[in-house]
């Protein structure tokens, strides 16, 4: 029964596995479900075992039960192209202060209201898109199918239920929160003894109890601690400006991780030169080489940025964007430096992978291991930070 | 299990739930299978496992997870400290082991005599084998205590609630046994429901402007911790016992402290809302907050 739906589940990228499988087929000779509804709950709760993938069972779902190609795959185009923030950096000064002019009452008005348009007549794409370059959603990261239109939920079809796709903003490879980076960093660790002897220690006691004639005799050791040091870069130069959000909420789930050791961060525009800034408004400039002085080459670091300039800033002397800083030294050897200094690097791009075929980018990738800056890129990122060399 | 045992749970008095979770908890208790629940903290993940308790009338167990907290102390802890102390002053009989078996909260709902609801709480809290290593026992609802060779198996098998904050991703062999649900956060027409549900007599105007604000305070992607169901309750308890009327909740937020916990978050609304509801008297809405 229903084989192609596990089939098609599997296609979406589902982790469905047969002993899941069998629970449903044996929930459902229960006859545990009595209509379409039930089944949707019924093989959701038995199939998909987080909510991350509730989006990609949605799609399936609403895929084989309706067999056809519903609207939400064109409104997510459009979704998709107002989240893009290079998109929104095409905008006109105009359009920009749009933006601004509008509070977040009006955002949710304004995107309920074209919301309803848009499953009402599905003629959405061009008025969406001509309007798009105008339209406020995105704006402050609000994600916008994240905005519920409440009260409407309960008591309609599963259909219904899964075409809406609630859970879109669940998916791993699309969104991020400070608790998701967090829980990504939290693997950043290496544990060793250090501190008080606070932690029983088995084998010694029964040694030595044992050469006592059974008198206890307690001996204790070191509880195991994390010793991982990180230090954080993070381009906050004008290109980067539209991922502003994204860069900070990695950083309040770095700062808030209270796990390390030791946690340092600086600020660097475009690329890294003779200064880094310890903070962004008051530009205190802490030379790149004190770091590289004071700072053990143990320390995990990760870059943060989009890697793109124009080459002759990465490599030439004085190419620095900004005039006063008369780098004597190209940014790429700063960078080398850097590279060279500490034995555990990598670079976050909050840019996705399509674009890293720019010459800077690709420059910087060569020297340090570069993956996206979202769940699953910093996931795998910080594996790398883990690992032995 | 016959069809009828299905539609068990409807959600017990004092908590609302949805068509999904009722859902999940029934098939839940038809299929003998662990029950895995997630959702952002503060959506009554544990008031669940009361309210299904409560539901199918039975008795309910509860496994606190720690970090510190090892699979094994879930089945039984054999006391041996205490023998060997016993032997050296010879107060007991220590050849009886038995004594010195002490058996854990899924022990306890194995040997239950009527069937029970165990609830494992925070799973993720433990350490990241720690599921794995609870697999057989869940699955067979047994286990096997060497030292006094005895079987303890499940007289009836117990209907198992975990929660789980995802704080750790779980092992999939142990998601493939489990029945999944994620609870949403609820929407503003079932998080009436709920509020009614503690607080029966509160005034319809005082509940709809509070929870006009809960919803525009949640809408603001910048707050670091957003404020959960459990800190909307006992907000409008605070509205309800310090006698606040209806139109003063939006305009002026009064109690804003039980609801935003981050000093940031705090900052950020006083200077985003606040300021903006009214213009040119900031020093008052400090000076009522504080």
């Amino acid at each position: 029964m229903f084989t192609d739906f596990y089939y098609l589940l599997r296609k979406k990228k589902v982790p469905v596995s047969i002993t899941e499988w069998m629970t449903l087929m044996e929930a459902l000779s229960q006859g545990l479900a009595y209509n379409l509804d039930d089944f949707y709950y019924l093989a959701r709760a038995t199939l998909v075992k987080s909510e991350t993938y509730f989006d990609q069972y949605d799609v399936a779902f609403q895929e084989y039960f309706k067999g056809i190609e519903g609207p939400a795959d064109i409104s997510e185009k459009i979704l998709e192209w107002l989240k893009d923030p290079i998109n929104r950096s095409n905008l006109t000064e105009e359009e920009r202060a749009l933006f601004d002019k509008m509070d977040l009452d009006e955002l949710l008005r304004e995107f309920e209201k074209r919301l309803a348009e848009q499953t009402e007549q599905h003629d959405g794409g061009n008025y969406w898109i001509g309007r798009g370059g105008t339209s406020p959603f995105g704006h402050s990261g609000s994600h916008p199918a994240g905005i519920r239109i409440g009260g409407q939920s309960r008591g309609r079809g599963a259909i219904q239920i899964a075409q809406e796709r609630r859970f879109r903003n669940y998916r791993s490879d699309l969104t991020l929160d400070v608790r998701q980076v967090k829980i990504a960093l939290r693997r950043v660790r290496q544990l060793s003894r250090i501190g008080t002897e606070d932690e029983l220690d088995l084998e010694r006691t029964i040694d030595a109890t044992a050469k006592n004639a059974g008198d206890i005799e307690l001996l204790w050791t070191r509880s195991r601690k994390n010793a991982v040091k990180l230090l954080l870069l993070m381009d906050v130069g004008g290109s980067m400006e539209p991922f502003a959000e994204l860069c900070s909420l990695l950083f309040s789930a770095a700062h808030t991780s209270s796990h390390f050791k030791d946690f340092q961060y600086y600020y660097f525009h475009n690329c890294i030169y003779e200064n880094v800034y310890r903070d962004v408004e008051t530009q205190e400039e802490v030379a790149t080489d004190h770091l590289l002085r004071t700072l053990e080459p143990d320390y995990k670091v990760i870059l943060v940025g989009d890697a793109r300039m124009a080459i002759t800033e990465l490599t030439e002397r004085y190419g620095a964007i900004y005039y006063y800083q008369r780098n004597d030294i190209p940014g790429v050897l700063w960078l080398k430096r850097i590279a060279d200094h500490f034995t555990h690097c990598i670079w976050l791009n909050p840019e996705g992978g399509s674009f890293w075929n720019h010459p800077t980018v690709s420059m910087v990738s060569k020297m340090f291991p570069m993956y996206e800056l979202n769940i699953d890129g910093i996931g795998d990122g910080v594996r790398k930070l883990v690992s032995k060399r | 299990m016959a069809n009828s045992d299905f539609d068990k749970f409807r959600g017990s008095v004092d908590y609302v739930t949805d068509e999904a979770l009722r859902n999940a908890v029934n098939v839940a208790i038809a299929l003998q299978k662990p029950l895995l629940v997630r959702g952002e903290p503060g959506t009554g993940k544990t008031m669940l496992a009361h309210s299904i308790a409560r539901g199918v009338n039975k008795k309910l167990l509860i496994w606190n997870i720690k970090s510190t907290t090892k699979a094994q102390e879930g089945l039984y802890v054999y006391d041996t400290v205490q023998r060997l102390n016993d032997s050296r002053f010879g107060d007991k009989d220590v050849s009886d082991i038995k004594q010195y078996i002490k058996l854990g909260k899924l022990g306890q709902a194995f040997i239950s005599e009527e069937q029970v609801v165990l609830l494992i709480d925070e799973v993720d809290k433990a350490d990241l084998e720690f599921p794995n290593d609870l697999l057989n026992e869940l699955d067979e609802m047994s286990f096997y205590i060497p030292e006094t060779n005895v079987t303890i198996k499940a007289v009836h098998r117990p209907v198992v609630i975990i929660t789980s904050n995802a704080e750790k991703e779980l092992p999939d062999a142990f998601l493939r046994r489990c029945v999944f649900h994620y609870i949403e956060f609820p929407d503003p027409t079932l998080m009436e429901e709920i509020v009614r549900v503690h607080f029966p007599d509160i005034q319809s105007n005082l509940l709809r402007e509070g929870l006009k604000t809960f919803y525009l305070m949640r809408g603001m992607d910048d707050l670091r911790k957003k404020p959960s169901t459990s800190e909307l309750i006992d907000w409008l308890q605070c509205l309800a016992a310090g006698g606040i009327s209806h139109d003063r909740v939006l305009k002026e937020v009064p109690f804003v402290g039980t609801l935003l916990k981050k000093e940031v978050d705090y900052d950020y609304f006083v200077a985003r809302y606040m300021n903006r509801q009214r213009p040119g008297r900031k020093v008052d809405a400090y000076q009522m907050l504080h």
